[in-house]
């Protein structure tokens, strides 16, 4: 899970998405194929080269109003096509903490 | 507790209006995040992997009643419920909106409490003892200090871009609380061989990628002195120090790098041209100072009283007593550390109705005032030892007795990768699993004290290189790892801990950590004998051995 913070040359090793937070809650958004933004991640365009994550990134930026602190994330396409997080980070991300808090209810099982 | 007067309030009031506008051009895009991310990391907020993260500044750890009723109040209004107490004696509120902030800013200030300066490349919350100026045996209150550092450093015109963050702590006593050797610039309040009292004053203390203890460049400045000689640090700091690199950014960067006594002899330079200028500290500023803090008016009580003799008969009462209770510099006083390290909960945070119920405790047996430790628990710093079996009760219903101060299940911890951008690996659930592990309260006295301190990531905001027992997540083809150090301490003998062998894997870090204390019990001298005094004694090899035998 080394921080996309980190992430100084793109390149991608499978199917990819661009996620951020949204400017004004800060929740967990992903782009979309018509230059969106939805919460849910099946909604999310997936781009499978290091060009099309470039030019998906580049157009996230820039949509600087509703969304912050884009980057290029890894996904997994299950054998009848959902997609799920591809690393630890966007599991936790997508579907919250994995420790139990109080008034929340249970913790995400890891 | 300070008192603010009307400069303060003024000062707080301002801020939260300009950060309120700054909100409201970010949200309508006149500002861009390139332009809105330093305004707002200035104000505390960071952008964590589910949401906005809010840092407020609790200043050297005190807080009144009131304050922390209205620190539940936006942990309860704006947040989850609940707040984080941090190492840096701060709480955090991790689901915040961008868009409530301005209100949420606004509440605090009413009350006295803001999030200036808690975050960004400034002078962050000077911490200090959460025991100050009620410890025995201390030389002096060190938060009257550590409140003009606040003060001086606040929005101070050339120390607001610096290299990198700077982080300030005062300790006043021989046993220190505040962690001061791992601090950029730690100050140590003692006295002279003449009587006078001033301060050790150490630099380039720090952790993170290149820890590093803390080195004394001047073994005594008086008081009156302190501003110009913490000005001349600085500015040598701000001149030399690198904007190239932030992981070379930092000062104790610049003393390794230069050398101790080179630093030391460019700040007397400094100093020199400048130690009886306008930075002089006058005694009568220091005093209307000290008059702003609120001391008890102490009733004179016996050392047993007779509720404490009948309630010693309760075996639960007296496992909390000896471990929670501490001397207090009046007779008849105690000061009462309230554990926010639960069996199996996330270390060091507070649910909104324990804080509204610990503020009612602390009207009813503290003079209303609450303190935050850097090891993530609260204290009450003037409970009269009468009421002691009372207050015990009411922490014991509300959670917030169990009896593991300074104990192996005192766990220092990270937010790490549940909530943390910068994470590598989780940390919480690391703590949680070894609370249960060493759940029991006769192994944990057995064990005796021993600190365990957990980061997600190398930036160790969970101390982890100065726990007795140091654990550090780290990333591998994309799984959580985590090293193990032993041997480290945060205290007035700080030292780094010394790794014990190749990273484990998160299901293994408690079995890990299980061996480790096992080896303890069976190498250690005596059983009064401290964990990590045996690692002083026979070094890691017979650890790494017990751990690595079968691994």
């Amino acid at each position: 899970m080394t921080s996309p913070l980190e992430q100084k040359k793109i390149k991608i090793a499978g199917p990819s998405i661009v996620t951020a937070n949204r400017t004004w809650d800060g929740a967990v958004i992903y782009r979309t194929a018509s230059q969106g933004w939805s919460s849910e991640l099946d909604q999310a365009a997936i781009v499978r080269t290091s060009d099309d994550a470039r030019a998906l990134l580049a157009e996230s930026v820039a949509d600087d109003i509703g969304a912050v602190g884009a980057y290029i994330a890894p996904v997994e396409i299950t054998g009848n096509g959902k997609v799920e997080p591809g690393n630890l980070r966007e599991l936790i991300r997508r579907s919250g903490v994995t420790i139990g808090l109080p008034a929340i209810g249970l913790p995400m099982q890891v | 507790m300070y008192a603010y007067d009307e400069i303060d309030r003024t000062l707080v009031n301002e801020r939260v209006a300009e950060f309120r506008d700054q909100v409201k051009r970010r949200l309508s895009g006149e500002l861009t995040e390139d332009e809105f991310k330093m305004l707002r990391l200035q104000n505390g907020v960071y952008l964590q992997l589910h949401a906005y993260m809010f840092r407020v500044a609790i200043p050297y750890g005190t807080l009144s009643s009131k304050q922390l009723r209205r620190l539940a109040h936006v942990a309860r209004r704006y947040d989850r419920g609940y707040g984080h107490f941090t190492t840096r004696q701060n709480i955090q509120f991790n689901w915040i909106k961008l868009a409530d902030l301005p209100d949420a800013l606004a509440d605090l200030a009413e009350v006295g409490i803001h999030s200036m300066q808690t975050s960004g490349n400034n002078t962050r919350n000077v911490t200090s003892d959460q025991w100050a100026g009620v410890a025995p045996g201390e030389i002096e209150d060190p938060r009257i200090w550590s409140e003009i550092l606040r003060q001086y450093t606040t929005l101070h015109p050339e120390f607001s871009f610096l290299p990198r963050k700077f982080k300030f702590a005062i300790t006043a006593s021989a046993h220190d609380r505040a962690a001061f050797r791992i601090h950029d610039i730690g100050l140590r309040l003692h006295r002279n061989e003449q009587g006078e009292t001033g301060f050790e004053v150490l630099v380039g203390g720090g952790l993170g990628r290149t820890p590093f203890i803390g080195k004394t460049i001047k073994p005594f400045v008086h008081g009156r002195d302190l501003l110009s000689y913490v000005e001349a640090i600085m500015r040598v700091y701000n001149q030399y120090g690198r904007r190239d690199n932030i992981y070379k950014a930092r000062i104790k960067i610049l003393v390794h790098e230069l050398g101790v006594e080179t630093f030391a002899a460019e700040v007397e330079e400094e100093w020199q041209q400048m130690r009886d200028g306008a930075l002089k500290l006058d005694h009568e500023v220091v005093e209307d100072i000290r008059s702003r803090f609120f001391y008890p008016a102490y009733e004179k009580l016996p050392h047993m009283p007779d509720e404490l003799r009948k309630a010693a008969q309760d075996p639960k009462f007296e496992a909390w007593r000896t471990n929670s209770v501490f001397p207090h510099k009046v007779q008849g006083y105690s000061i009462v550390t309230v554990s926010l390290k639960p069996v199996g909960g996330p270390p060091g945070d507070a649910t909104a109705d324990q804080m509204d119920a610990l503020a009612d405790l602390a009207d009813k047996y503290s003079f209303g005032e609450i303190r935050v430790g850097h090891e993530q628990n609260l204290a009450l710093p003037h409970v009269a030892r009468r009421d002691l079996p009372d207050l015990w009760k009411a922490l014991d219903k509300l959670g917030l007795a169990t009896p593991n101060v300074n104990l192996v299940s005192d766990i220092i911890a990270c937010p790490g990768l549940d909530y943390c951008s910068l994470a590598n690996a989780r940390s919480i659930p690391i703590a949680q699993e070894l609370t249960r592990r060493f759940a029991n309260h006769d192994t944990a006295n057995l064990i005796g004290r021993l600190h365990i301190n957990i980061s997600g990531c190398i930036n160790a905001c969970g101390h982890h290189h100065v726990g007795h027992i140091g654990i550090l997540g780290v990333e591998k083809n994309g799984e959580e790892f985590y090293q193990i150090t032993i041997g480290g301490r945060a205290d007035e003998q700080a030292e780094l801990g010394t790794l014990i062998g190749p990273a484990v894997k998160y299901g293994e870090v408690a079995d890990v950590i299980e061996d480790v204390v096992e080896a303890y019990l069976a190498l250690r001298a005596r059983p009064d004998e401290l964990f990590v005094d045996t690692v002083k004694r026979l070094g890691v090899e017979p650890f790494r051995e017990r751990v690595y035998a079968t691994r």
